[in-house]
């Protein structure tokens, strides 16, 4: 069979009419691809048995995705407790290794970034390339404060009494994240890294309206070392699942941004059924060095003290 | 290899916080004692007091003066108890005997190579046998503090057990000299085993060595004095001595036995204080008490 | 058969039988303390107490007062103005102003220096304000001698000298006020908490409507006096007594760009709620449940002299108080044993009686709270000890009390209960203790007795609570950071992390 040399009007009206393999561009059957949900480090169909089309950005069907349900959301937080003690207890390094090694692996899929972020959001080539760059450069970011942070953000107290008073953040525990929607792949990768690095687990409601990286972005996960349950990826709709989300008894905080003031106005309020601790990111530049360091990890860590005499 | 020795199990011997003790002590201290309290307390406090003289300057005359002291403390005062018992060398036991005859005034003796107890065994009991034939009702003795810091345990409960059979009736006192012991956790641990051995009394301290009885390491005597009596039903005696030099002191030490050991230690049968200079203070205190005038040493009697 | 009955019966006659010969130690009138009380006549309370706002005491527009009385006596010692919607605005905007053209505009090393004056002439007055707070609160003249007092001046002190050092604090960041604070605090620690809030506050360059809670509002008042000879500038510190009404305008005053509130997680829930989506910053320090841990190798005495400490200082009215107890099972009887003879000594009664140990309960409303869950209790089967020490016929007084046999489902060993019971309960592993421990919604702080070092580190860093004391309890410094996880609250008071609830960072 010969290579279609069609012109690009024409393979767009094929891709819509679901005739032309969009990756190939063989005339052959295209393969409708379905992604799954993140959770417990396995790629799982939602309970629900409800999925949602995505359209390309210049229009026309690009691929299914799983329209996550509550009870996708409650497994994926159940898993995310599960993981969370033994992901805090790898040591620092273990963890940096992890996050450079997530770095390493969307290094090596850069293409199929690029073009996802291309066919799903319709960013220009140059910008593509610029997201998955600052991406894997995020994750690089994160995966050298690792056994840092903890000797920046802690202290030792000079008490007035004979007692060793020192204090350490600790991870809050399970984090639920609401993504942005865009840029869906830098803006997940941006509020996810420092989340894990501090030792929390995560439950992430991946971008609304473009969650194609993200989704791919779990693949990276699933192939980088990251013990499965410590990243969940949930896609769906906000309206049904940031609810659940916010009101959920096992999740301790939740890094909002989302970027619709109504969503967290009501996210704001559930939260507090168990003292969450949310943070609203609102960030007008993901890809500039002000959208990184300390203070994305600083947000989600407690601050543990701890009293010991002096004495013989 | 005593048989004692099996039943002190120093795995049984609790560990000690420093700054917990330190801080119980401090609060214990701030107990306010006022007023009949403190009229009270003080003559309880000179009834328990060990009157000591221990110097190489010691004499007769010394040793005479000090006894009528410790008849009548306070001679303008008839209602001033006579204190416990003089503590002397033993030396002077025979004269002490003599001169307080009569007086339900005890006669104590340290014995036992004091204050360093670096004499070998058979002197420190012929030490004991004499100041007890001299008629010591009490002996004071010293543990061999080099063998309790290297471990020797065994030894330092041997000699306990026979200084104790060489003391026949006379009651034993036994010395831990805190000082050199440094941690609170020597402490409980020299505490527990001399009462395993039999001590009748634990005694902080020669008065040779500072710091001698500070209140943290009382307490910590008195803690182990309390977990032994639970456990036996056998009350032992204390007897914190060394730097006890005022009623403030004493009237903080009286308290840590009352919340610690409770009533049945507060007498002079289960506890002393073993001081030179104290009675005087005491003395001035009570004077001050009942004539609200503040004091001057010259009215009272240095013996 | 018939031996192994008579067996049974005899070891059962020689339980009883060393039961009764048990030794016992008696804490009786051998030698008793005269009464030793702190002499009132240093405090002036007034008749009328009005609102502190912009600078000067003013009554409310509200024309509402309330009665605040002596918890022992219940004799009213005050009429108290009481903050309607029209003082918290008319205060609001007195610390908007101050902030906007006085206080953010003034240099920091000057700003420090006000803080300073006024942590000297606390300590000037410290006398008159520790029997001010007992007289009000009901606790121990000791206490608030010892504790309160010291500790609030503590706090001045330590954060006046952050004032010019913020910049050293956040590297890399601009370090800017919010703005007006709304603080809330609880009767339990009245002048503490009103330094734990306003000092940072402050130090930071904001202002402050602060609402003293309904039972003790005195000392917040006195602080306003002392606020006024400082010659602070007017609208700095504002105090506006009240209950939870005045709070909630407070908290819901659109100009109020800060809340801090300490006191029950039920109210720092609704709090929590009636901001969302504000931008108002809130931190938050709620209640607590702790567990001391005590393992068998600890030093048993000074662990029972933590548990004490724990659970009976300030009456039990402390949210991070240690209100349950977990004991290994190899020591529980031990130390059970030496707490029944530790709670003989303590002394309950005249807060102003410089040797008592546990003062009276804060109100009414407290004690009869503390009655029924006692009596829950021993209704659910658990073992109830308590002090036969004497307790004053007048006024509100419950003796020092604990429970033993008690399962982790009973309402004493999972319900705040603020007041001076304990919940002892057993386990055998590390990993039983830490598992107990953590088992509650609460984490602001937890206590771990063990000699063995290691331990220290391994079982403080499992538990999930923001202060953990180590062989040690219910210390507390300025210096240091003090805060809970999970539903005890957010932010920390206190050290470094504890400036960063009151600055704005750009």
């Amino acid at each position: 069979m010969s290579r279609s040399r069609a012109t690009k009007g024409s393979e767009t009206a094929a891709v819509r009419r679901g005739q032309l393999n969009r990756e190939t561009g063989n005339d052959g059957l295209g393969i409708r691809k379905t992604y799954k949900l993140y959770v417990g480090g396995e790629f799982i169909r939602t309970e629900s048995g409800r999925a949602d089309p995505v359209e390309a950005a210049r229009g026309g069907f690009l691929a299914n995705i799983s329209r996550g349900s509550r009870k996708d959301l409650r497994e994926a937080v159940r898993k995310a407790r599960a993981a969370q003690p033994a992901w805090a207890a790898r040591s620092a390094y273990n963890k940096g290794q992890i996050l450079y090694r997530m770095a390493e692996m969307l290094e090596g899929r850069v293409d199929g970034f690029e073009k996802l972020l291309r066919d799903s959001r319709g960013s220009t080539a140059a910008a593509a390339r610029r997201e998955v760059r600052a991406s894997i450069d995020r994750f690089v970011h994160y995966a050298g404060w690792s056994d840092k942070f903890t000797a920046l953000l802690g202290t030792v107290n000079p008490v007035a009494s004979s007692y060793f008073d020192f204090s350490v953040p600790e991870p809050m525990g399970v984090v639920g994240i609401v993504a942005p929607n865009a840029p869906d792949l830098l803006g997940l990768v941006t509020h996810l890294a420092p989340v894990l690095v501090a030792g929390n687990t995560a439950v992430v409601l991946v971008s609304e309206k473009h969650p194609l990286a993200s989704l791919e972005l779990a693949e990276v996960l699933a192939t980088s070392d990251l013990p499965g349950g410590v990243a969940n990826l949930i896609s769906g709709r906000r309206e049904e699942l940031v609810p659940h989300l916010a009101r959920h008894m096992d999740v301790q905080a939740i890094a909002d941004a989302g970027g619709d003031p109504g969503v967290s106005k009501l996210l704001a309020q559930d939260a507090a059924v168990n003292v969450k601790r949310v943070r609203r990111y609102d960030l007008r530049d993901y890809e500039s060095d002000d959208a990184q360091g300390l203070d994305f990890i600083e947000a989600f860590v407690e601050i543990k003290t701890t009293w010991h005499p002096i004495g013989v | 290899m005593s048989t004692i020795t099996s039943l002190f199990d120093l795995s049984r011997v609790p560990p000690v916080d420093q700054v917990g003790i330190d801080e119980r002590s401090a609060g214990l201290a701030r107990r306010s004692i006022k007023k009949e309290a403190k009229r009270a307390g003080i003559r309880l406090a000179i009834s328990m007091l060990d009157l000591t003289t221990l110097e190489g300057k010691d004499s007769e005359g010394k040793v005479r003066q000090l006894c009528r002291k410790a008849i009548r403390p306070f001679p303008e005062d008839a209602t001033v108890p006579h204190v416990a018992a003089i503590c002397v060398y033993p030396n002077f036991v025979a004269i002490a005997k003599d001169a307080l005859a009569g007086s339900g005034v005890k006669v104590a003796s340290v014995a036992t190579g004091f204050p360093a107890g670096q004499v070998p065994l058979p002197v420190k009991l012929d030490d004991t046998r004499r100041a007890v034939n001299a008629g010591a009702d009490e002996i004071d003795m010293v543990i061999d503090r080099g063998a309790f810091l290297s471990g020797e345990y065994d030894r330092v409960v041997d000699e306990i057990l026979a200084v104790k059979e060489a003391c026949g009736a006379a009651h034993l006192k036994v010395i831990l000299e805190t000082g050199e012991l440094e941690t609170y956790d020597n402490v409980r641990r020299a505490s527990d085993l001399a009462m395993a051995a039999g001590a009748d009394f634990i005694k902080t301290s020669t008065g040779k060595v500072t710091p001698a009885a500070t209140a943290p390491v009382v307490l910590v005597m008195l803690e182990a004095i309390r977990d032994h009596y639970l456990a036996t039903g056998r009350r032992v005696g204390m007897k914190p001595a060394g730097g006890i030099k005022t009623s403030k002191q004493a009237l903080h030490l009286l308290v840590l036995v009352k919340e610690t050991l409770g009533d049945a230690w507060l007498t002079p049968d289960l506890f002393r204080i073993g001081a030179s200079t104290l009675a005087n203070d005491l003395l001035m205190q009570l004077a001050k008490e009942s004539s609200g005038r503040y004091q001057n040493e010259d009215y009272f009697t240095k013996d | 058969m018939a031996t192994e009955i008579d067996e049974r019966a005899a070891r059962k006659a020689a339980i009883t039988k060393f039961e009764a010969e048990r030794p016992r130690i008696e804490f009786g009138s051998a030698w008793e303390y005269s009464p030793a009380p702190e002499a009132a006549d240093i405090v002036r309370i007034q008749k009328r107490e009005n609102l502190f706002i912009d600078g000067k005491f003013v009554p409310a527009r509200s024309g509402r007062v309330f009665e605040t009385i002596n918890p022992p006596t219940a004799e009213v010692l005050s009429e108290v103005a009481e903050g309607g919607a029209a003082d918290i605005d008319a205060a609001v905007r007195a610390a908007e102003e101050a902030h906007r053209k006085r206080w953010s505009k003034l240099k920091p090393a000057e700003r420090g220096k006000y803080i300073y004056r006024l942590a000297r002439l606390m300590q000037e007055k410290s006398r008159e304000l520790a029997v001010l707070e007992t007289i009000n609160g009901g606790k121990p003249i000791k206490e608030s001698r010892d504790v309160d007092v010291p500790l609030a001046i503590a706090h001045f002190f330590y954060h006046a000298g952050w004032a010019d050092k913020l910049e050293y604090a956040f590297p890399r960041h601009r370090v800017s006020s919010i703005g007006v604070c709304g603080q809330i605090i609880p009767w339990n620690f009245p002048l503490l908490m009103a330094a734990w809030k306003i000092a940072p506050a402050l130090a930071a360059g904001n202002t402050v409507v602060l609402k003293p809670a309904e039972t003790t509002p005195l000392t917040s008042l006195a602080l306003a006096r002392i606020c006024q000879e400082a010659d602070l500038p007017p609208g700095v510190v504002n105090i506006v007594p009240g209950a939870g009404e005045t709070g909630a305008q407070l908290v819901n005053h659109p100009r109020v760009r800060k809340v801090a509130f300490t006191g029950s997680t039920d109210v720092g829930k609704l709090i929590q709620r009636a901001i969302a989506g504000s931008g108002k910053r809130l931190s938050l320090e709620l209640g607590g449940k702790a567990a001391n841990i005590v393992f068998e190798d600890a030093a048993i005495d000074q662990a029972v002299e933590g548990i004490v400490n724990g659970i009976y200082f300030n009456q039990g009215h402390v949210c991070c108080a240690g209100s349950r107890l977990l004991v290994q099972e190899s020591v529980a009887e031990k130390v059970i044993q030496k707490l029944k003879l530790r709670i003989e000594t303590l002394r309950v009664g005249d807060p102003m009686d410089k040797n008592t140990d546990v003062g009276a309960i804060n109100s009414r409303m407290q004690l009869d709270r503390i009655r029924e869950l006692v009596a829950c209790g021993v209704e659910e089967g658990a073992r109830l000890h308590q002090s036969s020490c004497a307790i004053p016929a007048k006024g509100f007084f419950f003796p020092p009390t604990f429970f033993s046999e008690v399962a982790q489902s009973h309402r004493i060993a999972r319900e705040e209960i603020f007041g001076p019971v304990l919940a002892v309960m057993t386990f055998r592993t590390p990993d039983e203790a830490v598992e107990k421990a953590n088992n509650i919604p609460y984490g602001l702080s937890a206590g771990v007795w063990t000699d063995k070092g290691s331990k220290v580190f391994q079982i403080t860093a499992k538990m999930r609570a923001g202060v953990v004391w180590a062989n040690t309890f219910n210390k507390f410094d300025p210096a240091s950071p003090f805060g809970g996880y999970k539903e005890s609250g957010f932010g920390r008071e206190g050290g470094v992390h504890g400036l960063r609830a009151y600055v704005e960072l750009s």
